[in-house]
């Protein structure tokens, strides 16, 4: 099965003003990140706030461009296409729903948008297809003529469902779709997603801070921390047996809803990192119970720890069995 | 209701409401919301947006917006009436006898004062102490909350910690004069999941070390699940099911509990990419009159009487529910 969306390499460096007295500081948001997405998949993407998860989001919809890198979308570049041909393929879904709909404009409106942007069809018949994908997401076509303001979360956030689905493309990227919903309207948002999902032949990005969220939808769970992915794995071998020690902490912080089993201890302890000044060797040894004494000088590289099925992991703990990928680019240095 | 002694119940409340005048009319924001905590214990309020469940700890604590308006048959701190208490009366006991700790630790903090600054503030108020007691007490409680070189914390201003930090800062402050009662909005939802679990873990130990009765609101069933005593579930202005943390997540009485409960993956029990459970509808207008069961039109079991008040049943000490089914079909 060859990859449909596949990022090399992936780099996104923010230059930070130090202010009048200081130099400027640079801050690696996405740090040299390779995924690969086939047809069909779901890929969560998880991790603490600052990890990079949303930058990320936004190069692999060509938002944002690559400091260094790549995405290609089935083999080619995606910054050799166009912003429109790119966008017939590969289409978002913000977590606001309230900031992501403009509120002046009607549902059809906002839905058939991306059409009149392609210059598909004329007027009626954008209309009428942007009904169509109203009610194949949940509403009603007597809602057509309404405003984003007279709908609830969950609503608005089946409209922009709607409008990132109108162009049938092929891959889509949700960055915390339903983190800002209540739990029952997330539960629709997650029903109708996986429904679409087969309905269309849809392939997901799914970025997300809930765990518990991602394990339901995800085939396959990219872990990431200060910018890079530390463990990638099916999504079914990651929650049964987490290996990074990040990820197993990840996993242990998760509160379901079991009375009776308290709070767990996370062993990580207080201090995170800063980004802009990330530790040397494995970013995340300052925190790790188990780090090796090479751990705050060598950094690991992701790779297929030995003897293991599937999945890949950057940790001291687990040597890789083979050349991992990410030594065929040659990064740039932190 | 006489679950527990009265003299037991450092907060007690009986048919407590909150009613808000509007373009559109008036609304019934909380409706006849009765409910206690005991000393050392937590009890959680959960509900989703707009149930009225901070709505609730506000009009406890006396922070209403002044457009609403509050009445209660009973609304009593340690015995004492919140309701005819004077202003002033109120004004000290909040902060140094109830506390309050809120969702977004950045804007409940002041960014023009330095923690120390804001930690003795109330203190200093309620204590009447030395400045020199203040700062004190202030590393004390920094420590007591884990954080690091506490001393040197307190000249740095809030934005120069991490929003863990920040919400640590919060829990001490609230703690600086030994409150009877601590009042928790959402205290861990603005932070990250490895974050929430030591907020909360601290929160715990702290509530248990010192006896306090704390009444945490929030939205997420795994906290409720991991650090309530009694939960009490608000649907629509209402407390819809109340009982034990451990009753009502095994056996909800409640078709909207069960309901909720359903609506959520949980590993091992969900399948994956499988169905979540469903809530058809959307929570009705509190606007104007509201009679019956709020939650009759989004409910699988409703039946013609369902459109007539519908009181709590079950025993005193919890479980207890507002419908009229006494046992939930499979």
């Amino acid at each position: 099965m060859s990859a449909l969306l596949e990022a090399r390499g992936l780099t996104r460096s923010f230059n930070m003003s130090g202010g009048l007295f200081r130099a400027d500081r640079t801050l690696h948001a996405v740090n040299g990140v390779d995924i690969t997405i086939h047809k069909g998949d779901v890929l969560g993407v998880v991790g603490e706030s600052g990890c990079g998860k949303s930058t990320l989001a936004r190069m692999l919809l060509g938002l944002t461009a690559p400091s260094a890198g790549t995405v290609t979308l089935d083999g080619q570049d995606i910054h050799t296409l166009s912003r429109q041909a790119l966008a017939r393929r590969v289409q978002p879904v913000f977590q606001d729903p309230y900031s992501s709909l403009n509120p002046r404009r009607s549902l059809a409106s906002i839905v058939a948008l991306p059409l009149e942007v392609q210059a598909m069809g004329n007027a009626a018949a954008r209309r009428l297809k942007a009904i169509d994908m109203l009610e194949r997401v949940g509403l009603p076509a007597r809602l057509a003529d309404h405003t984003p303001g007279q709908l609830s979360g969950g609503q608005r956030q089946r409209v922009a469902i709607a409008r990132a689905l109108v162009m049938r493309p092929e891959v889509v990227i949700c960055d915390e779709p339903t983190s800002a919903l209540d739990v029952s309207v997330q539960a629709q948002i997650l029903n109708l997603l996986l429904d679409l999902r087969s309905e269309f032949n849809l392939t997901y990005v799914f970025i997300s801070h809930n765990l518990a969220v991602v394990e339901h939808i995800a085939t396959e769970v990219a872990v990431m921390y200060l910018g890079k992915v530390v463990e990638q794995s099916p999504t079914a071998a990651l929650f049964a047996q987490p290996r990074h020690p990040y990820t197993q902490a990840l996993l242990a912080s998760v509160l379901t809803p079991e009375p009776g089993l308290g709070i767990p201890e996370t062993g990580l302890g207080l201090t995170f990192p800063d980004p802009l000044n990330p530790p040397a060797g494995c970013t995340f040894h300052p925190r790790c119970p188990q780090r090796l004494p090479q751990c705050n000088s060598a950094v690991p590289v992701l790779g297929r720890p030995a003897e293991q099925a599937s999945g890949r992991v950057a940790c001291h703990l687990y040597p890789v069995s083979h050349r991992p990928l990410t030594s065929a680019i040659p990064g740039p240095t932190p | 209701m006489t679950a527990a002694p009265l003299h037991d119940r450092v907060l007690d409340v009986e048919n407590l409401s909150v009613d808000i005048a509007t373009r559109h009319g008036t609304l019934h924001a909380v409706r006849r919301v009765s409910l206690h905590v005991k000393r050392g214990e937590t009890l959680c309020i959960v509900g989703e947006s707009g149930c009225g469940k901070s709505m609730t700890s506000l009009a406890i604590m006396g922070l209403l917006p002044k457009t609403a308006r509050r009445t209660a048959d009973r609304l009593a701190f340690m015995g004492e009436d919140l309701g005819t208490a004077t202003p002033q009366r109120v004004n000290a006991l909040r902060g140094s006898r109830m506390a309050m700790i809120f969702q977004e630790p950045m804007t409940a903090l002041n960014p023009a004062y330095t923690i120390g600054e804001q930690l003795t503030e109330s203190y200093l108020h309620h204590r009447k102490s030395t400045p020199a007691e203040a700062r004190g007490r202030a590393v004390e409680l920094l420590e007591k909350v884990g954080i690091a070189s506490a001393a040197e914390r307190l000249s740095q201003y809030p934005h120069q910690l991490s929003g863990g930090l920040r919400q640590r800062v919060m829990i001490a402050m609230a703690l600086m004069c030994g409150p009877d009662l601590l009042v928790a909005d959402e205290p861990s939802t603005a932070l990250d999941v490895t974050i929430q679990a030591q907020i909360l873990r601290l929160l715990a130990d702290l509530q248990k070390e010192l006896g306090i009765a704390m009444l945490l609101i929030t939205h997420d069933l795994g906290v409720v699940a991991r650090i309530a005593d009694r939960v009490a579930v608000m649907y629509a202005g209402e407390v819809v099911e109340e009982g034990s943390a451990v009753e009502l997540f095994s056996s909800p009485h409640h078709p909207y509990t069960r309901g909720l409960l359903r609506c959520i993956p949980v590993p091992g029990r969900t399948a994956p990419g499988g169905k979540l459970g469903l809530i058809p509808g959307t929570v009705p207008s509190l606007i104007g009159d509201v009679t019956g069961c709020s939650f009759r039109d989004r409910c699988e079991f409703v039946q013609p009487r369902c459109a007539k008040t519908v009181t709590m049943q079950g025993v005193p000490a919890g479980p207890r529910w507002r419908c009229i089914l006494e046992e939930l079909p499979a």
